[in-house]
């Protein structure tokens, strides 16, 4: 974006802004702005800050927006507070949130383009634009639902799930407990392990290697999930059925992978080895384990959320009265929508923990592969 | 694992043919896994059929028992002559249109396939060309993509039915929404993938000549994801199958795949919940070939390798 | 695993009699192709005495590599005998009687140069202390001391096979097998690499076949260059050299180097190996 453009577009967020000022706050009889000071404070400055960004650096432009906008959502924010607002919060008010989501697409624009030399400051970089940027959406779920006033029985706004989430720890953990410690890691453990030992095998016979690989490719697209009832009707409704579920998908796909990774190794490493008169045993050991690293573990981090995925659509086929899975359908039915998304939060932070796990695991054992240097 | 020439000259002896040689390991490995199929049915049924004998107090023989196993109305593990002829009662034995027919459930659940397959893979493919122009989608929204699938996003599929429904959306809409979210990422990452592939050569050449960005696009970057996107594609559409048939679960769908795996689980009709498994794999089977097919096509379009 | 009996390997780095280090006899090799079949060699017989460095050239196709490989027992010859240090090419692989060096270093990228050097020493089950000793004792000699803790990408194209070098050399084999080592690195690298291998010769007294399509380096390095062509894989000429010792790259220029590469080159054009 040319410094032209960016100078507009920073005006016309900060003219937004200002809209709020002599613009309807609510369509129902309400305060405007000038009674308001400490709003009224939030959103003038964030209005000058924006005006500011339009005219500096590069570097600064981004830290003024990016100021602009914590203030801004702070302000608007606030205004949400008073049940005038929201619910029935006019075109003043949405300009208000307009100009914000303009500056802060800005900010987050600014801070891409930013390529520092230190690899230190490029991680942080890295990992501060999706977090700032998953923020404000989380901003903007939160404004849009209070300001609109959607039902709560419909879509719950994020304060609220937090709220619920925190009241509730001991249901969730005990969920937790269920499906993930119980189920999830029981099957995802005694999954891999068995794909991995029947891909070791699979690799010292290529008769069975040749036999078992096409099926397991055929498996793995088929719709595992579905045996769930069935394995409801063998190992009862605790958690060893949810757990054989997981089983039978992480088989596959580990075996598929592992397998793909012990035929990876170069045949020139692999003659190497030979001129060495080394064994299978050491050959194994040396050269076919290690260079199998690579996709034994992206087939451990495809298995981590397909075990998830298993376990608690497992869980829809009949459960003891705990499980995320359980929670979920009998709460979505029952319409305790806040609850539904108290669990879905719990999932979601278990999930990507658990794959963060692997990923670092990948990281420290997997360092040399070229994907990591380029 | 000797070197690959030192295979070949071994093997010089006997000519086997090449599709002989592909096949046979697996054919041998089905058939080996039909009769362990068929030990584990007679095992697993011995206790229930023992039980039915000693209940009506009827003397029986072992051959009677093991014939028991085999044709029990309510096994533990069916034999797979069993499903299949299950299966052929529930495919022809039926009028098309009939709720008993799998055919009927079949294409209840292959039409919420397909809208979500169509929904998720256009939204994949347009997000895909999103990131790889737009550095600042790339770095902001690609790393949430990755996380939401690190979610179990199954466990949001009643949330979706409930609220939906609720505004009067029933039925194949919520359905084929749940398998679009649960498809779009695959094609997203295949084509991101494609579209970054085109060496740094070409696209100096690209240079070279001045061509704008939608001339690099559609001239180059688009052509060469082509086959990253059908291999997304494949995976993306059996992904699809599966959200339709676990969209039809936590609310107690009528029809479709999930609500016959349902109704077998309520009412302990086991072989029905076998026969709709195999249902969903052939379906399964089917889709990936169309894709595949397609795939043929425009491959000879474009001229590639067969 | 056996462990290694250092009498033995005192034994081959002894300066040996004048035994035959590889004595071949009517190699024949046809490779079944889907085209039908390929004569890679063609009733070649060869003997190369301990302590030559003999240079097999020639073009692609000739079977070259092939030759090396039947040597190595990588592959199997479909006539012929041959025996290397007086057993089969089995034996003497059984036995570690040698070293091989591909085109391409073929280092492990998940080990150390370190732990890459002693990877035929883990497998033939020496221990640690003289594994330790070794690996510092070959670094030093092709010159990477101090690069024990680095990966092989972190290395240039000829540190890695100067690594790869060491590797070989660290279990003290008699026989030292090389398939265009040098081929992927650039002129003046290969030029250094090629100084420094011969050095390497001339301190350990090892018999070298080397295998190269360039034939500067093969009349700079070899005491014997065998002229190969292709369709089918035979050897043309057997040219020996007598250059001193303590060559240096210098001697490319003399007419006598000129005279042997000319030779080189008429018994390539003989065998065909510059026609389309």
């Amino acid at each position: 974006m040319t410094s032209a453009w960016r100078r507009i577009a920073f005006l016309a967020a900060a003219a937004g802004m200002l809209a709020a000022l002599v613009a309807p706050l609510s369509s129902e009889p309400a305060a405007g702005l000038l009674a308001r000071p400490l709003p009224l404070a939030a959103i003038v400055l964030t209005a000058l800050l924006y005006a500011a960004a339009g005219f500096v650096t590069r570097r600064l432009s981004t830290a003024l927006a990016l100021g602009g906008v914590v203030l801004g959502c702070i302000g608007t924010l606030a205004l949400l507070r008073d049940t005038a607002i929201a619910g029935y919060a006019a075109w003043g008010f949405w300009l208000a949130v307009l100009a914000d989501w303009g500056a802060a697409w800005l900010a987050v624009a600014g801070l891409a383009a930013v390529r520092p030399h230190d690899k230190t400051v490029a991680r942080i970089t890295d990992l501060a634009i999706p977090l700032l940027f998953g923020a404000f959406i989380f901003y903007l779920w939160e404004v849009a639902v209070r300001g609109f006033g959607v039902p709560q029985v419909l879509l719950p706004p994020p304060s609220l799930i937090a709220v619920r989430f925190f009241g509730s720890l001991w249901m969730l953990w005990q969920d937790f407990f269920q499906t993930f410690i119980l189920g999830v890691l029981t099957g995802y453990a005694i999954g891999c392990g068995s794909g991995f030992l029947v891909a070791v095998l699979a690799h010292r016979y290529t008769f069975l290697g040749r036999g078992l690989l096409p099926l397991g490719n055929f498996v793995s697209a088929l719709p595992i999930v579905g045996i769930a009832p069935i394995m409801v009707m063998w190992f009862g409704f605790d958690w060893p059925s949810k757990a054989a579920v997981v089983v039978v998908i992480t088989f596959f796909p580990m075996l598929v992978n592992t397998l793909a990774g012990l035929n990876a190794a170069g045949h020139i490493e692999r003659d190497l080895m030979r001129s060495y008169a080394a064994g299978h045993r050491q050959t194994l050991q040396k050269l076919y384990l290690p260079a199998a690293m690579p996709f034994i573990f992206t087939a451990l981090k495809i298995n981590s959320t397909l075990a998830f995925i298993g376990a608690i659509v497992a869980e829809f086929f009949g459960t003891p009265t705990r499980g995320i899975g359980f929670r979920i359908s009998i709460e979505a039915g029952r319409m305790a929508l806040d609850v539904v998304w108290a669990e879905i939060a719990l999932a979601a932070i278990a999930g990507m923990a658990f794959y963060g796990i692997v990923a670092l695991a990948e990281r420290a054992t997997t360092f040399w592969h070229p994907s990591y240097r380029t | 694992m000797t070197s690959s020439t030192y295979a070949v000259a071994r093997s010089a002896k006997i000519r086997w043919h090449p599709a002989l040689v592909r096949g046979a390991p697996v054919i041998v490995i089905v058939a080996a896994l039909i009769v362990v199929w068929y030990v584990a049915a007679v095992l697993m049924n011995m206790g229930v059929v023992r039980d039915a004998f000693e209940r009506e107090d009827t003397p029986y023989t072992t051959a009677q028992l093991i014939e028991g196993t085999l044709t029990a109305e309510r096994p533990l593990l069916p034999a797979p002559h069993q499903i299949i002829a299950t299966f052929a009662d529930d495919v022809f034995g039926w009028p098309v249109t009939s709720p008993r027919s799998l055919v009927y459930h079949s294409w209840v659940t292959l039409s919420a396939t397909f809208l979500g397959f169509l929904l998720g893979a256009s939204f994949g493919i347009i997000l895909a060309v999103l990131i790889v122009h737009a550095r600042t989608l790339e770095k902001s929204l690609l790393p949430w993509i990755i996380c939401s699938q690190m979610v179990p996003i199954l466990a949001v599929a009643p949330i979706v039915i409930v609220v939906l429904g609720s505004i009067g959306l029933r039925g194949l809409l919520p359905k084929a929404i749940i398998s679009a979210y649960l498809c779009f990422f695959p094609v997203t990452i295949g084509v991101v993938k494609g579209l970054t592939s085109p060496d740094p050569i070409q696209r100096d050449l690209m240079h070279t000549w001045s061509a704008t960005p939608a001339q690099i696009f559609w001239k180059l970057r688009w052509p060469s994801s082509v086959p990253f996107l059908f291999a997304s594609l494949k995976v993306s559409i059996t992904i699809s199958l599966i959200g339709a048939i676990v969209a039809e679960l936590p609310t107690g769908a009528q029809a479709g795949i999930g609500a016959r795996l349902l109704a077998g689980s309520y009412y302990g009709q086991t072989v029905q919940i076998w026969a709709a498994l195999l249902a969903a794999s052939i379906l399964a089977m089917g889709l990936i070939g169309l894709v595949a097919l397609v795939e043929r096509w425009v491959g000879r379009i474009m001229g590639t390798r067969a | 695993m056996l462990a290694p009996d250092n009498a033995r390997l005192a034994a081959s780095t002894a300066a040996p009699p004048a035994a035959l280090a590889v004595r071949a006899r009517g190699i024949s090799l046809t490779f079944p192709t889907g085209d039908g079949a390929v004569d890679a060699l063609a009733n070649v017989d060869l003997d190369i005495a301990a302590g030559d460095f003999v240079s097999f050239i020639g073009p692609s196709g000739c079977g070259k590599t092939t030759l090396l490989r039947v040597i190595a027992d990588l592959e199997r010859p479909t006539a012929g005998t041959i025996a290397v240090n007086g057993v089969s090419p089995e034996q003497a692989r059984l036995q570690r009687h040698y070293g091989y060096i591909f085109q391409a270093a073929a280092l492990y990228p998940w080990r150390t140069i370190e732990r890459n050097v002693t990877l035929p020493l883990e497998i033939m089950g020496f221990g640690a202390a003289e594994r330790r000793e070794r690996v510092e004792r070959y670094l030093r000699l092709v010159n990477l001391s101090g690069f024990e803790r680095k990966f092989p990408w972190q290395l240039s194209g000829g540190m890695q096979q100067r690594a790869s070098i060491a590797r070989a050399l660290s279990f003290d084999p008699a026989l030292l097998l090389m398939d265009e080592p040098f081929g992927a690195l650039d002129e003046i690298v290969r030029d250094h690499l090629n100084e420094q291998l011969l050095r390497l010769w001339d301190q350990t007294g090892k018999t070298v076949v080397f295998v190269t399509h360039s034939i500067p380096e093969a009349v700079f390095l070899s005491t014997k260059i065998v002229v190969m062509s292709p369709r089918p894989g035979r050897i043309i000429d057997i040219i020996p050299s007598y250059f001193p010792r303590d060559r240096t790259l210098e001697i490319r220029e003399t007419p006598e180097f000129l005279n042997i590469a000319q030779r080189v080159r008429s018994g390539l054009r003989s065998g065909h190996s510059y026609d389309e």
